[in-house]
């Protein structure tokens, strides 16, 4: 009962992160109807700014802001450099652009900075607190926690109880009639790829000092398993992201705490092809997925 | 009509293509060598061998600056004038890991840049998928920087040698010391999910008998969360820690332990025990902390306090750009050292079955702590290792040294360490 | 623009033909006349797919001969991944069906030759007997996996086909290690190797025998692949990619068609998987990673998507391009510590940018570069499946027709 417990708190703890950065990914896909397979590459570019940026200041926090800016930069860069450009007509082209942008960003950072991992401290304390003797959270799994509430919350606020969320939304989904009805479509597109491109890049932060450190290829994992999280809450759901991270968080760490580590990428593969088969557009979606 | 251009097409392609490999390639019929011709890869002046490494990928982080070190003491050597008059030319591919860039680039090596032998080529997965072809191919296939067992098959792979201590034997000492110094404590294991932990488990069992591990846990390296198999280690009451870890998941297990608030004993394997590294994953602030009575297995110099380190420490500030000196340059250079007292015994004018038997004579002594075992019989380099443990950031031999007979069981052994001798570099042939 | 934009001008007369086909002759059973006319033209164009794949394959071993054993060596590869690519690039251009798993697939079809060779040769059978059944294990194999993911595919649409696809290939090192007493964990398995006949020893290297077996093998994958693409199925997998609805209502059964493009393309791959092992005499996980998917849609988006000769040509680029620039980076004589940085890195840089561009500007790839006579049997396909209707214009040249 108490490693059932301890499994569940630190799978939650996982799992907010995963959710996080598939929340980045639901983001992007409700502005842009893509599936941004960059989005990984571009939070490990702007968590080594964060990390050049606190070695050099001695600031964690310093290194936060860095993130969040160096994210929305990226995103910047990389809707008005590249998938602007990118065909509408074909879902595939968005994917494969990004493909592109992945293996750009992961060798260019291998080239400029090689492939050692880069210790990150975490700005807590990552030792449990123990309640009625059971390790449960630490002092950083719940400052991720929060973390991750606030920027949900703040992003729900956003879109549902401002003018930007109204044109964010409608230019995602009507954007003829929205740019008829005076609204900058293509400026609300670059908005919502740099909302996405900072919550992204908070993610992977957040992520990288409870493993091994910062390298090229960070976010790898980071990358398959908040996609599947986007896919079993489905692509065009917020709230689907936040359950969705949950779920697969939990269930990786029981499947690792019970089954063993190697059986976890196998479990993430049936659950995704067992809730894409009973319902191919996510638990979460309002009706069948739009086409791309 | 369209099927015709369809014709033309690919008639065009394959001629485009063909014209353009033809400026590539060179005429191919199998020639029968003729037994006065030297062997391939030795000149008046040079020996070239060639290796691969993992200098790219997930795998470069742990691994890439031993064939730097290697290449460093080639240099040095070099510089005093080669051995037998030949300079050493050392060709490193990057496979990034992935044996099906190993079988590319090691085709490269032995087809289009004709060496003379493979030395050092790193890893399990990558190194077994050359291995039937550098037999087949009769490419001396030395030094192998793997502690699997396979590297020694005399019958089957005639031409592959070991360096490694095999993870077996690892398995076997760490659970001897365990046994002798620690009677009565619950011994555990965590492993990597491939042969590495396999063979490093079945050590274990060897000595402590099949039941003798209280709990066995596994990790995958693709997955750098291992709080679950720390905390079901701490839960079962672990008191001896046995690590079949690359040095990542090493400082990984050691951390996570950490932050649950367990600090126990840990006997790691020499695959995932270099000091200055751990510390680097650890962090300086708290990495010499925790590694404070650390233990481990080796069978190469220590890193400080010893000729052998001295010189390697001179030899890695002068030809190697005062790199960090750490674990994987003393192995790069003590293979670089092993390469060259074989190249020299090989003879004035050195052919690959010379070189085989210069290894299989047993007259090669290498630079470790305990004697080579290489033999007609036995394609092993170490089959014993020494107990290391970390005091105030020193890690070095604590004199005990453990010798296995390849069945199971280990014995304690009075093996002196190897001294330097003419500076480092191997005596030519007379 | 589009990496589909090849056939956006001309969705409509796919449809069209397919309507015309279905209609016309109905969907079980043709009238007589047609079917006699499109039999005629099919055994035509059959023909014709036989002495071109007969002279192309014959033209490529003779090329063996002027090759070194690397060279020869190279060769297989690229053939081996011709076979995969090929058959992607039929998924890919045709059915608009995105993977990213077409490694796993290889590797499925690696493992299934390995361990019906090594079953083989502990049973004592070996020589061509050993080859050609260890081969059908590897196509039954892969063609299984095919379907089973086939099947879930069909429900899937783009993004989420390719996490699945993706998700696949992550899994795959996972699976091996479950199943490590039959597959061998992470250093995979090892087969015999299999040496050049008696007959041919005293001509060929065995790098040369390689070359001809994987030529061989790329050679049936490929007329097979073409047949299908230029015949009514792939017209058929055209019409459901242009609009899934329109080609229900002509009587297509879009499931199927999607279920058995999947299929056809994991048995193309699984060939490839099974002649790299025949080639190396291993499998292992760590050679079909996520990288090396990707490196396959490089190569069909490179070389031109839903077009074999792109796929040929995609394949040369990925085999050649690493080494290529192995050789550049070697020959300039940059610092080590550069060097290293360089050498696993430079190629993907290099690999990811011609992805962007190439998507971005020159969406028909290698191929649609070539004269543009040579893209003229990009028409073949609806002339050769209609035959009442009017052909279309088979002369115009097709880049003109994109937007």
């Amino acid at each position: 009962m108490d490693r059932l417990l301890f499994l569940l708190a630190t799978g939650i703890a996982r799992g907010a992160i995963f959710a996080l950065f598939a929340l980045a990914l639901v983001l992007i896909w409700r502005a842009a109807r893509i599936v941004n397979f960059s989005q990984g590459a571009m939070a490990v570019v702007a968590t080594y700014v964060a990390f050049a940026v606190t070695a050099f200041t001695g600031s964690y926090w310093a290194g936060l802001a860095s993130a969040l800016v160096a994210g929305a930069v990226l995103g910047y860069v990389v809707d008005r450099g590249v998938m602007r450009f990118a065909p509408h007509d074909s879902p595939l082209a968005g994917v494969i652009i990004a493909i592109g942008v992945v293996m750009v960003l992961q060798s260019a950072l291998g080239i400029a900075f090689g492939q050692q991992y880069r210790p990150m401290a975490a700005p807590f304390d990552q030792s449990p607190i123990l309640i009625g003797g059971v390790p449960v959270f630490s002092p950083y799994d719940v400052f991720v926690l929060v973390v991750a509430v606030v920027v949900m919350a703040a992003l729900a606020l956003l879109f549902t109880r401002t003018s930007l969320g109204l044109q964010l939304r409608a230019s995602a989904f009507a954007p003829e009639v929205s740019r008829l009805l005076g609204v900058r479509v293509s400026r609300m597109l670059t908005i919502g790829w740099m909302l996405a491109a900072a919550v992204g890049a908070l993610a992977a932060l957040l992520l990288v000092p409870t493993e091994l450190g910062l390298s090229p290829h960070s976010a790898d994992m980071l990358f398959v398993y908040a996609f599947t999280v986007a896919v079993v809450g489905g692509l065009d759901s917020p709230v689907g992201a936040l359950v969705g991270g949950l779920i697969v968080g939990v269930a990786i760490s029981l499947v690792t705490g019970y089954l063993g580590a190697t059986v976890a990428p196998i479990a993430v593969l049936v659950l995704l092809v067992a809730v894409l088969l009973v319902r191919p557009g996510g638990i979460f979606s309002a009706r069948e997925a739009r086409v791309a | 009509m369209s099927h015709r251009s369809a014709r033309h097409s690919r008639a065009i392609a394959v001629a485009a293509a063909s014209a353009m490999l033809i400026t590539l390639a060179a005429c191919s019929t199998p020639a029968a060598q003729s037994p006065d011709a030297p062997a391939p890869g030795v000149t008046d002046d040079t020996v070239t061998i060639g290796t691969h490494q993992p200098l790219t990928g997930p795998a470069a982080a742990g691994y890439s600056s031993i064939s730097a070190a290697t290449q460093a003491y080639f240099d040095y050597v070099n510089s005093t004038g080669g051995i037998n008059g030949r300079t050493i030319e050392y060709l490193v591919k990057d496979d990034g890991y992935n044996p099906a860039t190993t079988q590319t680039v090691v085709r490269e090596l032995v087809q289009d840049d004709d060496v003379f032998a493979i030395l050092n080529g790193l890893g399990t997965p990558t190194h077994t998928s050359v291995l039937d072809y550098l037999n087949q191919k009769k490419v001396p296939d030395l030094f192998v920087a793997s502690g699997s067992t396979s590297w020694n098959q005399p019958e089957k792979y005639p031409y592959t040698f070991a360096f490694n201590a095999d993870y077996v034997t690892e398995g076997e000492a760490l659970a001897q010391y365990a046994t002798d110094e620690f009677a009565g404590k619950k011994v555990c294991l965590l492993g990597q999910d491939d042969d590495f932990g396999d063979e490093f488990i079945t050590g274990a069992q060897n000595v402590l008998g099949a039941d003798g591990l209280t709990s066995v846990q596994r990790y995958s390296v693709s997955n750098q969360d291992v709080v679950a198999q720390i905390s079901a280690m701490k839960a079962a009451g672990c008191e001896i820690n046995m690590l079949a870890t690359v040095n990542g998941f090493t400082a990984l297990a050691i951390g996570t332990a950490a932050k649950l608030g367990w600090f126990t004993q840990w006997f790691s394997s020499s695959s995932g025990a270099d000091y200055p590294t751990l510390v680097g994953f650890l962090g300086e602030d708290v990495g010499p902390k925790l590694l404070q009575g650390f233990v481990s297995s080796n069978y190469l110099p220590a890193r400080q306090g010893n000729d052998w380190s001295e010189l390697f420490e001179k030899i890695n500030t002068e030809f190697n750009d005062g790199a960090p000196f750490d674990g994987n340059t003393m192995f790069g250079m003590s293979v670089g050292y092993l390469f060259a007292e074989a190249l020299a015994a090989a003879g004035e004018n050195p052919t690959r079955e010379s070189l085989l038997e210069a290894v299989t004579s047993g007259d090669l002594v290498g630079n470790g702590i305990l004697p080579l075992s290489f033999g007609d019989d036995s394609h092993a380099a170490y089959t014993g290792v020494g107990i290391t443990t970390v005091d105030q950031g020193v890690q070095d031999y604590i004199g005990t040294t453990y010798v296995s007979d390849g069945k199971g069981s280990v014995s304690v052994s009075d093996a002196e360490p190897v001294a330097v001798e003419n500076e480092g570099v191997p005596a030519s042939a007379e | 623009m589009s990496v589909e934009s090849e056939l956006s001008g001309r969705g409509a007369s796919a449809a069209d033909s397919v309507r015309a086909s279905a209609t016309g002759m109905g969907v079980g059973t043709p009238s007589s006349a047609a079917s006699v006319a499109r039999a005629s033209t099919t055994g035509r164009r059959r023909t014709r797919l036989l002495g071109t794949a007969l002279v192309l394959t014959a033209l490529a071993i003779g090329g063996t001969f002027l090759l070194d054993p690397y060279r020869n060596y190279q060769l297989a590869l690229v053939a081996a991944y011709f076979c995969a690519t090929a058959g992607l690039s039929l998924l890919i251009g045709l059915t608009g069906q995105l993977s990213l798993g077409h490694a796993a697939l290889m590797a499925v079809g690696g493992y299934g030759y390995a361990i019906t060779a090594n079953a083989l040769t502990d049973a004592g059978v070996d020589g061509v007997a050993r080859f050609a059944l260890a081969i059908l294990a590897a196509l039954g194999a892969s063609g299984l996996v095919g379907l089973l993911l086939g099947l879930a595919a069909a429900r899937l649409r783009g993004p989420y086909l390719a996490g699945v696809t993706l998700a696949l290939v992550i899994a795959l090192p996972a699976v091996t290690a479950v199943f490590s007493g039959a597959l061998g964990g992470d250093q995979g398995l090892q087969i015999a190797y299999d040496d050049v006949p008696p007959a041919l020893a005293t001509i060929i290297a065995v790098e040369q025998w390689q070359a001809w077996v994987a030529i061989g093998a790329a050679a049936v994958v490929v007329t097979v692949l073409s047949g299908i693409r230029s015949g009514v199925l792939g017209l058929r997998m055209r019409a459901v990619r242009d609009d899934e609805v329109a080609a229900r209502l002509n009587g297509v059964r879009a499931g199927r068609v999607k279920v058995f493009a999947f299929t056809v393309s994991a048995v193309a791959a699984g060939a490839g998987g099974a002649v790299l092992c025949f080639v190396t005499q291993s499998v292992s996980p760590g050679a079909y990673t996520l990288a090396f998917s990707l490196l396959l849609v490089v190569a069909v988006v490179i070389g031109g998507l839903g077009s074999m000769l792109g796929a040929l040509l995609g394949s040369v680029v990925i085999v050649l391009l690493p080494w290529l620039i192995g050789t550049l980076t070697g020959a300039m004589d940059l610092p080590a510590d550069l060097t290293q940085r360089l050498s696993g890195n430079l190629p993907v840089l290099v690999f990811g940018a011609l992805l962007i561009v190439v998507t971005l500007l020159w969406p028909a790839g290698i191929r649609g570069a070539l004269p543009a006579r040579l893209s003229l049997r990009r028409r073949v396909s609806p002339a050769a499946s209609s035959p009442p209707t009017p052909a279309p214009p088979t002369t115009a040249p097709e880049q003109p027709t994109q937007e």
